[in-house]
């Protein structure tokens, strides 16, 4: 109890460090570019495009039946590129703070966790070009969007888990970050994000509709969807699961990198 | 109460004979039984106590741990062994200019690094003018840090280190930095906070600047504390221990 305390303590001192960081990382990714925050919106909007280019003609996937395809689509892309944006910015944090806790000292957590909320800023941004995608296509706007929030909230609380991880662990192995990125791609491909396992036909439909309930992602995605595209309150099932990961994520994050933080300095 | 009480502190190192930094390399190594670690004592046992008020100097070799030893002070790194007490809030100048971004102006620097330093926006507010004052480079506030060059960037670090009246100052090498001039206005603000209670303890290698400001002075000699005494005493050993080597 006394520990938590200090911790929280420890974080009031350091709000403002926080916020500064995030600041600098906002002002260093625009920089010098002309268009500016509007590429977080532009960017999704662009690749939502292409994608829906891509899936709706020449492999041809809407045949299996989801209504608004690109809002469909668009949600799956957006929380998932939160998902990749935050683990693997959160994972390189530790490496790029090396002169600053080398010299002075500073809660290190702190620095997956900004990334971790740069990523949310990134992505609440990019939510601009959901908003446009369901006016273009005249989606209906749901009163139980609101409870996207749920999702969304439990999404960045198991990145965060999932990123103290990474950060701890590739101070000590580098070869995590290269690993990494081929680990989110193929867990893009198994996280719904541009097909539905439960209307999907073919021999594989089976398999991937028994396997896909253990990837954490797609419950995220696909609460955001039932909220936001259906209109429908989140049912039980997805707020157990979205909560549980979290907070196993979190608990295991926090005792992984709680347990080696003091080596990091020595490695780094 | 001492400021700073420092207790049979050591630091290992482990010096990996052959650095691991892929998991195969590591496994591999591991399997074979060739991980070695060479241990290398960067402090050994290492007690020592600074009272309120005090200027504490530092000397020694390079190599000797002082930069170690205030890195444990400051809380940047854990000793392997021992332990260290500090009441008050420390400063640490360390390398000055911890935490700045080259990429970012003067301006938006002063804030990102008084939030390094603990300091709340409405302080570094308050505070502004002064520590542009101080540094001297007002015309340059909107510049980019990294046209700047290493004299001005280490102006305006001290200008925000030394803004708080911290109660202690822990200062590594820092007044080499600058021309005489602003050498001068760095020791003249260090004297201020001195009269107002802080707490200093400088590393330096000149022995004459030590012999000036110092109340108290600790040798350290590869790792280990050789004499701790008052100013006199420690650097006139220190300094026969020149006039050893250079016959």
């Amino acid at each position: 109890m006394r520990m938590l305390k200090a911790y929280c303590q420890d974080f009031w001192r350091f709000r403002f460090l926080l916020q500064n960081l995030i600041g600098r990382d906002f002002k260093l990714k625009y920089r010098r570019s002309v268009l500016g925050v509007v590429w977080s919106v532009l960017n999704p909007l662009l690749m939502c495009l292409v994608m829906v280019a891509v899936f709706s003609s020449i492999l041809d996937m809407r045949g299996s039946g989801i209504d608004n395809f690109p809002v469909y689509l668009i949600i799956g892309q957006l929380l998932f590129n939160f998902f990749n944006e935050a683990t693997s910015t959160a994972m390189s944090s530790m490496l790029s703070a090396a002169p600053l806790i080398k010299k002075v000292y500073i809660p290190k957590y702190i620095f997956p966790l900004e990334r971790v909320c740069f990523a949310l800023v990134n992505c609440l941004f990019s939510f601009i070009a959901l908003v446009l995608v369901m006016l273009v296509t005249g989606a209906k706007l749901h009163a139980t969007a609101i409870l996207a929030v749920y999702p969304l909230a439990t999404l960045f609380i198991f990145s965060l888990g999932i990123g103290l991880m990474l950060a701890a662990a590739t101070v000590f192995f580098r070869d995590i970050m290269h690993l990494w990125g081929v680990f989110t791609t193929a867990l893009m491909y198994f996280s719904a994000v541009f097909y539905d396992p439960m209307t999907m036909g073919g021999t594989s439909a089976e398999l991937l509709r028994s396997f896909i309930g253990y990837n954490p992602m797609y419950w995220y995605i696909k609460g955001f969807r039932m909220t936001v595209l259906y209109g429908q309150v989140l049912d039980f099932n997805t707020i157990w699961v979205c909560a549980l990961c979290a907070v196993i994520a979190l608990v295991l994050g926090l005792i992984v990198f709680r347990s080696q933080q003091d080596k990091f300095v020595l490695h780094i | 109460m001492s400021m700073i009480e420092v207790n049979n502190v050591s630091m290992r190192f482990n010096m990996a004979k052959e650095k691991h930094e892929s998991l195969k390399e590591y496994f591999l190594a591991a399997v074979q039984g060739k991980l070695q670690f060479e241990e290398f004592y960067a402090l050994r046992d290492v007690s020592l106590k600074v009272e309120k008020g005090e200027f504490y100097g530092l000397i020694g070799l390079n190599g000797s741990g002082k930069s170690t030893l205030l890195k444990v002070i400051a809380g940047v790194y854990k000793p392997s062994a021992g332990s260290v007490t500090v009441n008050g809030s420390i400063a640490p100048l360390i390398e000055l200019g911890a935490g700045f971004d080259m990429d970012l102006t003067a301006r938006e620097n002063i804030y990102l690094n008084g939030t390094v330093l603990g300091l709340t926006p409405k302080y570094i507010d308050s505070k502004f003018d002064e520590i542009v004052e101080f540094s001297e480079l007002r015309d340059f506030l909107d510049v980019p840090l990294k046209n700047y060059s290493s004299g001005m960037v280490s102006r305006i670090a001290f200008s925000i280190a030394t803004i708080t009246k911290p109660d202690i100052l822990i200062a590594d090498e820092i007044l080499s930095v600058g021309d005489f001039m602003f050498q001068e206005k760095c020791e003249k603000r260090m004297a201020e906070l001195m009269s107002g209670g802080t707490t200093v303890i400088l590393v330096s290698h000149s022995i004459e600047q030590i012999e000036r400001m110092c109340d108290r002075v600790t040798w350290l000699e590869k790792g280990r504390v050789r004499m701790t005494g008052d100013t006199k005493t420690v650097c006139d050993a220190y300094k026969a221990l020149d006039q050893e080597a250079a016959t």
